[in-house]
């Protein structure tokens, strides 16, 4: 036909993709992930050195600096699944980029609650003696795993990019309807996980001052690793589904051209 | 037609489809039968049995509810009779209640042989008493089980490895159900020791709270899910 279905598309634009950087950084996220591992590096001075022991459970109160951190990112992240996905499916542009940025965030949360429950079990097992208590709260995270476990396994049905993000956006907006209703029905079930101690609605906290700064700079290191995993993983995500409008335009371009080969026309 | 005369018909016909295929019948009746009979080889000692028989039968009933809901769908997506129902402009809401009635009326004739197994097989006994409570939860538990399987049905129709996905999705979703159908249940029947059948009444609550949730959530939400 024409000379541009002639010749290979991808030559075109070709040495310009070389010529830039392949990844997912930028200045932004390194300065980010600097700040990040410092973050750890004064996590770790604190959670494992200057943080006192505990009357009780000595030593193993410090895994509390990573227990309750993993819980609180768990949390944001899925309350960041469900927003994107809201705004995914509220707004006229249906724009993909929020699609991506919720099934990245329940990714990191899944990773985040997996870490919850396998620290928990550890510790569990020290004060406890038990790696598993059928408590309302422990049964609770373990429902919500598998949950967004599902939620994830919904994103792989495939079919095209909106199709997959509607039918996310509904699951992920469902298991935050789902989530109370777990947690109140496991509550009247059964509870011995202890009250929360910092977060108390008279406002008192009942704990050590070092002890508490600890947690609190827990806290923030990974909040840091969650936003930075969440930028590199929505990038990459852009990535992949670039490849695949891409791939097949190219698959297209390919076949093409071999039907416009002289020999091929008989 | 308004939309509960649509969803009447949408009910109608799948009833129709499964009282002249016999599946229900011949095939999920049997194996929700067979599940109560191995659950007693697992569990061996009578007394046991005795005191889990209401847990026991709300298991083999969302075993059952995951046949269902696969059967269900087979039958709409195998000749695309799904896409015919979308292009004839079928509202998406009364679909949704159709497949849900349908799936509904199913269920309850399902419970009442497994009660009827647990009675004969493990000893269980219904007593005056919890009657009300006894009905009133079957209703409400088979109301929530019959949203929630056809809200993910629908999510599940029509792809590939949709058999394995549908567990994976449906039964943390009815976890509440499954306690709550439990609980009242065994204050009905008054299977542990002590049991009063006020007791039964919260969970009752929560199971009608489910069931309006995932009620509301489903005919909003399967319009964008089956229309693609």
């Amino acid at each position: 036909m024409t000379q541009t279905s002639t010749a290979p598309r991808s030559s075109d634009p070709g040495p310009q993709r070389a010529a830039r950087r392949p990844g997912t950084g930028t200045t932004a996220t390194r300065v980010l992930g600097g700040v990040t591992l410092v973050a750890i590096g004064w996590l770790v001075a604190f959670g494992l050195g200057f943080s006192p022991a505990d009357r009780d459970q000595e030593e193993s109160v410090r895994i509390l600096y990573v227990h309750v951190p993993t819980i609180w990112v768990a949390y944001v992240a899925f309350v960041v699944t469900a927003v994107c996905s809201g705004i995914y499916m509220f707004s006229r542009r249906h724009s993909l980029g929020w699609d991506r940025a919720a099934g990245a965030s329940a990714e990191i949360g899944v990773l985040f609650v997996a870490l919850t429950l396998l620290v928990g079990a550890l510790w569990g097992r020290l004060t406890w003696g038990v790696f598993w208590q059928w408590d309302a709260r422990l049964t609770t995270t373990a429902l919500l795993f598998v949950t967004y476990i599902g939620y994830l396994a919904v994103r792989r049905l495939g079919g095209s990019h909106h199709q997959r993000a509607r039918r996310s956006a509904v699951i992920g907006m469902l298991a935050v309807l789902l989530i109370p209703l777990v947690h109140w029905s496991v509550r009247l079930w059964r509870s011995l996980h202890q009250e929360a101690t910092v977060l108390r609605t008279d406002g008192q906290v009942r704990m050590d001052g070092l002890m508490l700064f600890s947690l609190f700079v827990g806290v923030i290191a990974f909040t840091l690793i969650y936003v930075w995993l969440m930028l590199h993983r929505t990038r990459v995500m852009a990535m992949e589904d670039a490849l695949d409008d891409h791939g097949l335009e190219e698959a297209l371009a390919a076949r093409r051209a071999e039907g416009d080969r002289p020999d091929g026309e008989r | 037609m308004s939309t509960w005369r649509i969803a009447l018909l949408v009910a109608g016909k799948d009833l129709r489809v499964e009282r002249r295929s016999r599946v229900v019948t011949n095939q999920v009746v049997p194996f929700a039968a067979v599940t109560m009979v191995m659950f007693a080889f697992a569990l061996d000692a009578d007394a046991v049995l005795q005191r889990v028989a209401p847990g026991l039968v709300w298991l083999a009933t969302l075993f059952s509810l995951l046949v269902l809901v696969q059967r269900s769908y087979a039958i709409e997506t195998d000749d695309g009779a799904l896409d015919a129902l979308r292009v004839a402009g079928v509202d998406p809401a009364a679909l949704f209640w159709g497949k849900a009635l349908a799936l509904a009326v199913q269920l309850a004739v399902l419970e009442v042989i497994l009660i009827g197994t647990a009675v004969v097989l493990y000893g269980a006994e219904v007593r005056a008493e919890g009657l009300v409570l006894l009905v009133t939860t079957l209703v409400t538990a088979t109301c929530s089980l019959a949203v929630v399987g056809t809200l993910y049905g629908g999510l599940a129709a029509g792809f590939r490895g949709r058999e394995t996905l549908l567990p994976l999705l449906v039964l943390p979703v009815v976890a509440p159900v499954l306690i709550g159908a439990t609980r009242a249940v065994e204050a009905a029947l008054g299977t542990v020791p002590g049991a009063v059948v006020s007791e039964g009444w919260p969970w009752v609550g929560l199971l009608a709270v489910f069931a309006v949730a995932f009620g509301v959530g489903g005919t909003l939400a399967f319009g964008p899910l089956i229309d693609e």
